[in-house]
């Protein structure tokens, strides 16, 4: 793997960066194409497909013509600097952006064939099928296993008192959280560690069993052992399914994911394998971005 | 040039003005609240001081004879004969045993005053109850006249002591020497309705009054005031319309309670022939006037409610409103019913709403339903202290106190629910 090399040009970056402002670094000449992605953003069986995505939150327009397709059973990471619209792409992903109203999106964007933004779809039904985890843990303020057997109850997963015990416990196991909470599924959530907390998230997520699972920074808010068990847990996860991870550890993306994507500004500008955006990065805005000149 | 010694002598000269500064601030506020204390402390010496002997009642307990012929009376069953009796000479008669001295008329009816007006009543209850007593003589204890009430209760104070005559104090005087005239608990003020007579008036009927008010109001203000503060924190559209809802919704609470009470005369009483004076209606007004109140706090609560949790929901494929229904509002409870118990409390001391629906009728009868005539603590407030006589002066403190006791209560319990419900994330 190539972890270690990310880590030290990324360490001399930073050196960089102190001895001099990072935004005067930026080459002035390099312009975006809108629409213009190098590198592999296409495959042949994906599981989403998106074209000509654009997002505009009132007048402004915080993703510009975006066309991506995201894999079966692969972990992509969106990397970029803040503001540059990650987030905003991965909410459009199971229609989180819905509650904000002032958010728009155009472009087509399909799960299987279907169209998620197609008026007549059922956005609970959608988001039964694309999971979410959150920067910040936010567990209910309910018991541990409530938590869990939440989605399963409001979906009607189960119909057995039975059944939700298998789930609850299947999920927790996945998450790695089930020997150190399976004395306490009483107690509250709010009472566990950041980490457990954040694991707890992922438990419940995969509780309804998702297709797709997205994370939106999910170990933005813990120490580095807690993150050290979230990433094992992505990578065990990864068998079985689609993970979209947004994340500003670059050394993250390359530890969990295979595929990187690469937002600068609303625009995407590269799209590769992992191993090639850390090593020899085709567009110099990703060069620049993963040494530390900007970010 | 100021060198390096100056500049850290002038900041230390500006140091001492800013602590002055910051000592004679913290002054200020301690002044502040030693005032705000002190006012508490007067008001509260004050009703308490007016207000005890409330809380006390005098009685004389005599040997009655029952003797028919003096009452006019040989059958206690015959219902006129009854109406015709004197009930008042065999109480004359017993007091007498005290003062056989006494046989001017003018002179006994001023005796026969010590005792209060319903010690005929009850005398004639016992014998219509108990016909065979007729011809005996029974112990009865009496509640004394209010004048006597007061002078014996202030015995150091001759402000108390100007409605009796000299003679008429050194009856009572002797009569407190003997132990015939005692004074106890008041139990009476705690198991009656009003009275034309202080001594006989009980606040009873007025918390129940209360009581059932404040039940109507709940159960009408809190379901209405939560559904629609859920509805235009969750669900209404943001559009001119909504706006124009929530600057009233506002205004509302501003609006002088009266407005209220005219509201529910023209509406409730007017237009649907609702009965006056009666807990339903004056439920229906305090209900009306609460809903702003609680509108606004649940509003608040529910906008408390962090977005991590809503947005968590969602992220399961929880609808709109499993959202609401299992996370938000359960959350904003503790807001929300502190709040309603704030609405409530105010509600609690409202008078001038209730005045004008008829509540303020003067009602002997404790309420036994939400369609019986009634009057509520703040109004029996009223009542006495616009009264003349010196008895009702300390029942409307010893009210006060009840009043007081009602809201502290409300408002402790709002404050323990806070504490015990309060969610933390």
């Amino acid at each position: 793997m190539n972890t270690l090399n990310t880590t030290v040009s990324n360490e001399a970056g930073l050196q960089n960066a102190a001895v001099t402002p990072a935004k005067e670094e930026r080459p002035a000449e390099t312009v975006i194409e809108e629409g213009q992605t190098v590198g592999t953003p296409f495959s042949d069986d994906p599981k989403f497909r998106l074209r000509n995505v654009e997002v505009f939150y009132g007048a402004d327009r915080a993703i510009k013509n975006i066309s991506l397709d995201i894999a079966r059973n692969e972990v992509i990471a969106f990397i970029g600097p803040s503001g540059c619209g990650k987030s905003t792409f991965l909410r459009c992903l199971n229609r989180m952006n819905d509650s904000i109203d002032i958010c728009r999106v155009k472009g087509a964007l399909h799960l299987d064939d279907q169209d998620i933004y197609d008026p007549k779809r059922d956005v609970v039904e959608l988001r039964a099928r694309v999971g979410m985890v959150f920067q910040k843990p936010n567990p209910f303020p309910k018991s541990i296993y409530d938590n869990v057997a939440y989605g399963p109850r409001i979906h009607g997963l189960a119909n057995r008192k039975s059944d939700l015990d298998d789930i609850v416990e299947n999920s927790l196991r996945k998450a790695g959280l089930w020997n150190e909470v399976k004395d306490r599924l009483d107690a509250t959530a709010t009472g566990m560690s950041g980490g457990q907390q954040q694991r707890l998230c992922i438990a419940r997520a995969i509780a309804v069993s998702p297709e797709v699972v997205l994370m939106d920074e999910p170990c933005s808010a813990l120490d580095p052992i807690a993150t050290a068990k979230v990433e094992e847990l992505i990578a065990e996860l990864s068998a079985s399914y689609t993970i979209v991870i947004v994340t500003h550890s670059m050394q993250q993306a390359a530890r969990v994911s295979h595929r990187t994507a690469y937002f600068h500004l609303g625009h995407l500008v590269e799209v590769n394998d992992t191993d090639k955006v850390f090593t020899s990065p085709e567009h110099e805005l990703t060069e620049s971005y993963i040494t530390g000149r900007f970010g | 040039m100021t060198d390096q010694r100056s500049q850290a002598e002038i900041v230390r000269q500006s140091l001492k003005k800013r602590y002055r500064k910051e000592k004679r601030f913290r002054f200020y506020g301690i002044a502040a609240i030693a005032v705000a204390l002190m006012s508490l402390v007067i008001l509260f010496t004050d009703i308490i001081g007016k207000g005890y002997t409330g809380f006390i009642k005098t009685t004389i307990t005599l040997e009655v004879p029952l003797d028919g012929e003096a009452m006019y009376l040989d059958d206690p069953t015959d219902k006129d004969q009854v109406s015709m009796a004197d009930f008042q000479a065999p109480v004359l008669a017993a007091l007498q045993q005290y003062f056989p001295e006494v046989t001017e008329r003018a002179d006994q009816r001023e005796l026969s005053r010590l005792v209060g007006s319903y010690a005929s009543n009850q005398v004639r209850d016992l014998l219509e109850g108990n016909p065979q007593l007729l011809g005996t003589t029974q112990t009865m204890e009496f509640l004394v006249h209010d004048t006597v009430s007061v002078y014996v209760k202030h015995a150091d104070n001759p402000a108390y002591s100007i409605r009796l005559t000299e003679q008429q104090q050194a009856w009572v005087d002797e009569l407190v020497g003997k132990g015939v005239v005692e004074t106890s608990f008041n139990d009476v003020f705690f198991s009656r309705g009003d009275s034309r007579e202080p001594s006989n008036a009980g606040i009873l009927g007025a918390i129940i009054g209360s009581v059932l008010t404040m039940v109507v109001t709940l159960v009408i203000a809190f379901p209405v005031g939560v559904a629609a503060a859920v509805y235009l924190e969750e669900f209404a559209p943001q559009n001119k319309f909504t706006d124009f809802i929530e600057v009233n919704i506002n205004n509302l609470a501003a609006v002088p309670s009266i407005i209220f009470g005219l509201l529910g005369l023209a509406v409730f009483i007017g237009l649907f022939g609702m009965p006056r004076s009666v807990p339903v209606v004056g439920g229906l007004v305090l209900a009306l006037m609460t809903l702003p109140t609680i509108i606004i706090s649940s509003r608040a609560a529910i906008k408390s409610v962090p977005p991590s949790i809503r947005e968590a929901a969602e992220g399961i494929g929880a609808s709109k409103m499993q959202v609401v229904l299992h996370h938000v509002v359960p959350l904003a409870m503790p807001g929300m019913m502190t709040g309603s118990i704030i609405g409530m409390a105010q509600a609690l001391g409202e008078t001038a709403p209730l005045l004008l629906i008829g509540m303020v009728a003067f009602i002997v009868e404790v309420p036994d339903g939400f369609f019986s005539s009634a009057t509520v603590l703040p109004v029996q407030i009223y009542l006495w202290a616009s009264s003349a006589e010196q008895g009702f002066v300390e029942l409307a403190s010893a009210g006060i106190m009840i009043l007081l006791t009602f809201m502290i209560t409300m408002n402790a319990l709002a404050i323990w629910l806070r504490k015990r419900l309060e969610r933390r994330w």
